[in-house]
């Protein structure tokens, strides 16, 4: 069996086959780049952090990764190949803050928006695409407000629906945009009970997250990322003292394109990793 | 076809009425379905720059060519409308001044060089351009059954896109991103959409005019808001908004004299959007204020028994 010979092969951490593929990575909304040079590898059925200050390019990278940004250099693939051939097996949860939630409908409805994907164009969703949407709504606890329209939830139980929504897609890999920020405690437990739990099916999970104290506990592996890559791999290995402070002083502009370089962060950027360290 | 005799008004029933009314209703209905999708995407302003813009092409296709044909005029107006929202766009995104300002400018110039080249033609001397500025405030006498066939084209496509992509509409409007990522082209359904307002703004002009085209996407869409929680149901209920007050505007212009269709049906729309806002259960002034009446009288209530029994207990 290859699972035997498999388990003669020492582990090492460095021996998968990556989810995510990042190479040469570089994007640039305006002159001075958001994203510069980054290499990053995701490893299955593992949660990953993507970690680093404001405008570090967290958010850019995952929109990279999904085709929503134009890339000025470098490469992304997805399971090996271009995204398009693997769309069904990607679930995207964008940040709650992006979307207007007084918009007409109902929890249950955009969590049906999660089957529109396989459904394809011009069709509708049926009975099983609905049926899918309820189980997912249930998954995170929010059955009793199915007919809730969504601009009467409050913002944790909203972050839920964008999670059905995702599990709903019956994707392989979830890509999350900030999933905790403005939830209760108890939706961000609920949050990550959800998010392990895909995990322990054998997807893999990657967030951009900004609450340095809760990445050992929520994470496996950690890329911490200011425009360039500080550093990725295990939180064990790579969530150290001195990264934090590597990925939290470094320079906004990584190479001094305009000559000069910029000066460190000081006071508020530096405050949660003063806090970590404490 | 006498579609408002169950209605028993008292009209003299003619050729000319009975082609004002039918326009006004497919107008109505068509800018009522488009708006919905309009308002939510928060482009209706986009329809109103597109709508003053299109005077300038009116002008310079008469001047052109002479013609009195609507069609001919509103495919120039439909060419300048559609340069004037690409120069709104174009200002928004590459230049520094914001979407609103730049929408200030785009109408104002072009409408002001629509005016100066009708005021021009108006004093050339050439009788065909009497009823040019029909265009201005919209005067539905002049529509033709040749129009009302050519409205109905334009609704018959409008309508029949947006069932058959509401679901892809839906997606793109609410969450674009998301919409992306599922490989949705929102770049795509967006061009559709403008394709679309373009078409409907243009049916539009001759009977309500460029000043006031803006108000048919926007009331009934905003008034339909108030009393639905589904997209379908918006798009529909906006849908029968529209066309209301399509019918009542142009059946009480003709009941009474000297009242013009185009102004007289947004005033019955802006009728329904006044009502709307105040009586809408749940979103409507009327019941927000009784909710949270009754809700400060109960947390009234809740803090006298709390401070009784403080009081019972020391």
């Amino acid at each position: 069996m290859t699972h035997a010979t498999l388990t003669n092969v020492p582990p090492s951490t460095e021996r998968y086959e990556s989810v995510i593929e990042v190479r040469d990575l570089t994007v640039a909304y305006n002159e001075s780049p958001v994203l510069w040079d980054v290499d990053v590898d995701i490893e299955p059925g593992k949660a990953t952090a993507i970690v680093g200050p404001n405008g570090a390019g967290k958010s850019t990278l995952l929109k990279a990764i999904l085709g929503l940004v134009p890339i000025a250099a470098g490469a992304t693939r997805v399971y090996g190949a271009h995204l398009d051939t693997v769309r069904n097996r990607v679930a995207y949860i964008p940040q709650r803050g992006t979307v207007d939630w007084d918009f007409p409908t109902t929890s249950l409805d955009v969590v049906t928006m999660g089957r529109y994907g396989r459904i394809g164009w011009f069709r509708r969703p049926g009975k099983a695409d609905r049926a899918i949407a309820e189980e997912c709504l249930a998954k995170v606890g929010m059955s009793q407000f199915a007919k809730r329209q969504i601009s009467q939830l409050s913002g944790g139980q909203q972050q839920r629906v964008f999670l059905a929504r995702a599990l709903a897609q019956e994707a392989d890999l979830y890509l999350m945009d900030e999933p905790f920020v403005g939830v209760d405690a108890v939706t961000e437990r609920a949050i990550v009970e959800l998010l392990h739990a895909v995990r322990d099916a054998g997807n893999t999970v990657v967030a951009v997250h900004h609450d340095l104290e809760s990445v050992p506990a929520y994470f496996d592996n950690v890329v911490l990322l200011n425009v360039r890559l500080i550093e990725s791999g295990p939180v064990s290995k790579v969530f150290t003292e001195e990264n934090l402070r590597r990925t939290y002083h470094a320079p906004a502009n990584p190479i001094g394109i305009d000559g000069t370089t910029s000066p460190s962060r000081s006071g508020s950027e530096m405050a949660p990793v003063k806090a970590m360290l404490r | 076809m006498m579609p408002l005799a169950f209605l028993g008004l008292d009209i003299t029933w003619d050729a000319t009425l009975r082609n004002v009314i039918l326009g006004s209703m497919i107008l109505g209905l068509t800018s009522g379905v488009l708006g919905s999708f309009a308002v939510l995407r928060r482009q209706s302003l986009i329809g109103d720059a597109l709508a003053h813009a299109a005077l300038p092409g009116i002008c310079i296709m008469f001047m052109l060519t002479g013609t009195r044909s609507s069609e001919l005029l509103l495919l120039g107006g439909a060419l300048s409308g559609l340069v004037g929202t690409l120069v709104l766009l174009a200002v928004t995104r590459w230049s520094v001044v914001k979407q609103e300002t730049a929408l200030g400018i785009v109408l104002s110039v072009f409408f002001g060089f629509g005016i100066l080249l009708l005021t021009r033609i108006q004093h050339s001397g050439n009788s065909a351009q009497s009823g040019l500025d029909r265009f201005i405030f919209g005067q539905a006498a002049t529509i033709l059954p040749r129009d009302v066939a050519v409205m109905s084209i334009v609704a018959t496509v409008v309508i029949g896109l947006v069932i058959l992509l509401f679901k892809e509409f839906k997606i793109v409007t609410f969450d674009p991103a998301f919409a992306a990522s599922i490989g949705m082209r929102p770049d795509l359904l967006g061009v559709i959409l403008a394709g679309l307002l373009v078409l409907t703004v243009m049916i539009g002009l001759q009977t309500v005019g460029v000043i006031l085209m803006v108000s048919l996407l926007i009331a009934p869409a905003v008034a339909a808001r108030q009393w639905t929680t589904s997209l379908a149901g918006m798009v529909m209920l906006s849908g029968v908004f529209g066309m209301t007050s399509g019918v009542a505007g142009s059946v009480i212009s003709s009941l009474v004299d000297r009242l013009p269709t185009g102004p007289m049906i947004v005033i019955a729309a802006s009728i329904i959007v006044i009502v709307s806002l105040l009586f809408a259960p749940r979103r409507g002034v009327l019941s927000t204020y009784r909710i949270r009446r009754t809700r400060a009288r109960q947390f009234r209530a809740e803090l006298a028994l709390t401070d009784h029994h403080g009081v019972s207990r020391s």
